[in-house]
């Protein structure tokens, strides 16, 4: 296609020119840059750009930066297992309805659920509410956080050793392992990946 | 400790974007004077029929602007609404008419307000044929509204200001694609997704199953924050790990956020000719930036506030890896840019903390704004400056040789008063509406008391300004918002358009006058206060009373 001009007025004109412009834009950037990225993207980095998914024997058990719920059917938490923070997304950890609680600094909502959160921690492994880090009882912006605190983690570690009959100690050195420093020692916080950890977890109980 | 971190991040932030500042800025200086068309712009323009040679007056400049803007609107509500029979739509059904026109006119206008939530309405059809395209055209034509203006300041007794169609062509294919491409690659390096694979069905570890999403991410992410437009992919925007997997790919989308914004001042500086004279500009946004990235991290990292208090931490709508600093460095940088995208949820923030983002977006998204809209915003408010300090010493001020007469200043003062009154105006009217005000409460509000006034100032304030953050606790997706907030993003967009190319025409047609003992330099210390001291006055003035109902209220009590 060529200059081909219609015979427009000069104040339909710059339509007919953004209408085209539109359309050859929409093939290059709607298009073909999305396309060449994903060719990169398969090519180069598949691990990444299909969501860094952890296989195991088992076959595909999630992705390794999406969080996941570990409790029962009903909610329940499971003491075996490390346990990610609160979650809004969907009925916690939807990974396809992502999210936060929005809930505002004053809302009793919150200030009921932070408060019923403290209390089921202090139930479950005997802290007190001053030992309790944030995160364990805050939901994260996603609703889809992978990490908690290693405050939290460790918080964790007599009970799943517990339910697990494992030595307090391996439990605490594993989470030690799993924990991730600053990004470059400065960027962001300090991070333990649940599933990492429980995965793990699962491996140390297999070999006993 | 964290105060710590917070000041290397911020050194680490300073180092990247000073490094960029010169090369950037000379390179999109170069990009808009250049008289070579490469060969691609070349067949490009022959397939659209423009003659790159043409010169344009500022108003054939205006109506390009519009008619592809309006284009733009027309084809990202046609695609929505046709969404049902596109390829990859993820089984959505078509997107309904008052919600399409809300999402055409939040991409079109670089705002990406978005009334919905991605994860359960779009394909991935719409999200890249549609929305990703005006991540980059939207970003490119504040760019070129921006560049007019300059070349206004540059040009003398000239009936015109360049070619749109130019500009735009450019700005795109020369800057934010090559950008765009580099961008979304070091993204997918750190875990950013980018396939066509829709849901994965996976048993988790406890033997429950978790639906994980796939999409086109990375291509997505890297314009939606060098172009400065925020539309997340998910609902959870950059809080989303497949949108932000890391601390440094935070960072990383910072830099993206910063680069272009705030090295338009040495593009400005170079093209007049006086590169002091980006420097000053540079220096204002530079000191805005640092003060409230301080005020936001230091009332976050305080937690006041009920909840926070009792949690021990102000971590409610926040992601572990990034964690407070992380947070608050991220939410400055999208609301003092028109970006808008989030890693946390700023309607969990402290009252205080809240009213950070808010006021960022009231001073006019200027230090440094979106990619064009925070220069020839900032370029607005120098005029303004000058003219107030002509003033007090009752001589005819002058902007860099050319004179702000009464044209001039009503041009700056209009465009001033723009963004307030959609602001203000539509607040009061969701309230002042019985009909609305019941819906606003029952329907939309989501937080009891004055955090729900908040809730919906903040959501007229980031429209009006074109951020599209949100506390987004708010329920948008009503005949009211979708309606009031379109409105206002149109009008808070293309007015100021409209009056920045009017003046841009009516420096470009006069002379330069030459400096004067008396002239106001332009290029020193005194200016950068001159300039900060009018940002803030006009800013404060306008919004105190409406902060004191909403924020400061609720943070004080």
């Amino acid at each position: 296609m060529s200059a081909s001009r219609p015979r427009t007025g000069p104040l339909a004109r710059p339509y007919w020119v953004a209408l085209r412009a539109m359309l050859v834009f929409t093939v290059v950037l709607g298009v073909a840059y999305p396309l060449a990225i994903t060719l990169v993207g398969q090519l180069a980095l598949p691990a990444q750009a299909n969501g860094s998914l952890v296989t195991t024997a088992d076959g595909v058990v999630g992705s390794s930066l999406i969080g996941q719920s570990f409790t029962d059917a009903d909610g329940a938490v499971l003491p075996e297992w490390f346990q990610s923070r609160p979650s809004a997304a969907g009925d916690g950890y939807d990974a396809s309805a992502s999210g936060g609680s929005n809930w505002g600094p004053e809302n009793p909502d919150l200030i009921q659920a932070i408060g019923d959160r403290q209390a089921a921690i202090e139930d479950l492994d005997g802290a007190t509410t001053d030992e309790i880090p944030a995160d364990a009882v805050t939901a994260s912006a996603s609703g889809l956080d992978p990490h908690i605190s290693p405050a939290y983690a460790l918080l964790q570690v007599p009970r799943v050793a517990a339910a697990r009959d494992l030595p307090e100690t391996e439990v605490r050195a594993l989470v030690e392992s799993v924990e991730r420093a600053r990004d470059l020692r400065f960027l962001g916080e300090p991070t333990v990946n649940v599933l990492n950890l429980n995965l793990e977890l699962a491996t140390l109980d297999f070999g006993k | 400790m964290s105060v710590w971190l917070g000041i290397l991040q911020a050194l680490t932030l300073v180092a990247v974007i000073g490094g960029l500042y010169r090369p950037l800025g000379d390179y999109m200086a170069t990009i808009y004077t250049s008289h070579k068309d490469l060969a691609i712009e070349r067949g490009f323009y022959r397939l659209i029929g423009v003659d790159a040679r043409g010169q344009q007056t500022w108003s054939a400049y205006l109506r390009g602007v519009l008619a592809f803007s309006l284009v733009g609107v027309l084809f990202v509500y046609t695609i929505q609404r046709a969404q049902a029979v596109l390829p990859y739509s993820l089984g959505f059904d078509a997107v309904p008419a008052g919600l399409s026109f809300n999402t055409a006119v939040s991409f079109v206008t670089n705002t990406n307000w978005q009334s919905y939530s991605p994860d359960v309405t779009l394909g991935y059809t719409v999200q890249i044929v549609g929305l990703a395209v005006q991540n980059f055209v939207s970003s490119a034509v504040g760019l070129a509204v921006a560049i007019a203006l300059v070349r206004g300041l540059m040009l003398r007794r000239s009936g015109t200001i360049g070619n749109f169609w130019v500009d735009l062509t450019r700005g795109v294919l020369r800057l934010l694609l090559p950008l765009a491409v580099i961008a979304a690659i070091v993204l997918l390096a750190g875990g950013v997704i980018q396939n066509f694979t829709g849901f994965t069905e996976v048993n988790t570890l406890t033997g429950a199953s978790q639906s994980i999403p796939g999409g086109p991410v990375a291509s997505q992410e890297a314009i939606k924050e060098l172009g400065t437009n925020g539309g997340g992919f998910f609902n959870a925007n950059s809080s989303h790990p497949f949108e932000n997997p890391s601390g440094w790919t935070s960072l990383f989308e910072i830099v993206l956020m910063l680069a272009i914004p705030f090295s338009l001042p040495r593009t400005f500086g170079t093209m007049v000719g006086d590169k002091k004279q980006g420097y000053t500009i540079l220096a204002t946004m530079a000191t805005i930036f640092v003060i409230s990235l301080t005020a936001l991290t230091l009332f976050e990292l305080r937690a006041a506030g009920a909840a926070p208090a009792l949690a021990g931490g102000a971590m409610e709508g926040k992601e572990t890896r990034f964690g407070i600093i992380g947070s608050t460095l991220f939410a400055t940088t999208t609301t003092l840019t028109s970006t808008g995208a989030v890693n946390s949820m700023h309607d969990s923030y402290t009252a205080l903390g809240g009213m950070m983002p808010m006021l960022n977006m009231m001073l006019g998204e200027v230090a440094p704004g979106g990619t064009g809209s925070g220069l020839y915003g900032m370029l607005i408010l120098a005029v303004i400056a000058v003219f107030v300090a002509g003033l007090l010493v009752g001589r005819t001020p002058e902007y860099l040789g050319k004179k702000i007469g009464p044209r001039e200043i009503k041009l700056a003062s209009l465009y001033i008063l723009v963004t307030p009154t959609l602001v203000l105006a539509g607040t009061a009217l969701s309230f002042a509406i019985p009909a609305v005000r019941a819906d606003v409460e029952a329907t939309s509000i989501w937080n009891p008391g004055l955090h729900g006034l908040s809730e919906v100032l903040y959501a007229f304030t980031s429209a009006a300004n074109n951020n599209g953050s949100a506390f987004a606790g708010l329920t948008a997706n009503t005949p009211w918002f979708n309606t009031a907030l379109g409105v206002a993003m149109v009008l808070g967009r293309f007015l100021p358009m409209v009056f920045v190319l009017a003046l841009a025409g009516s420096f470009a047609a006069q002379d330069r006058v030459p400096a004067t003992a008396g002239t106001l330099p332009t290029n020193r210390p005194q200016f950068v206060g001159l300039l900060l001291g009018v940002t803030i006055i006009i800013t404060a003035l306008t919004y105190f009373p409406v902060l004191a109902l909403g924020p400061l209220a609720e943070g004080l009590q």
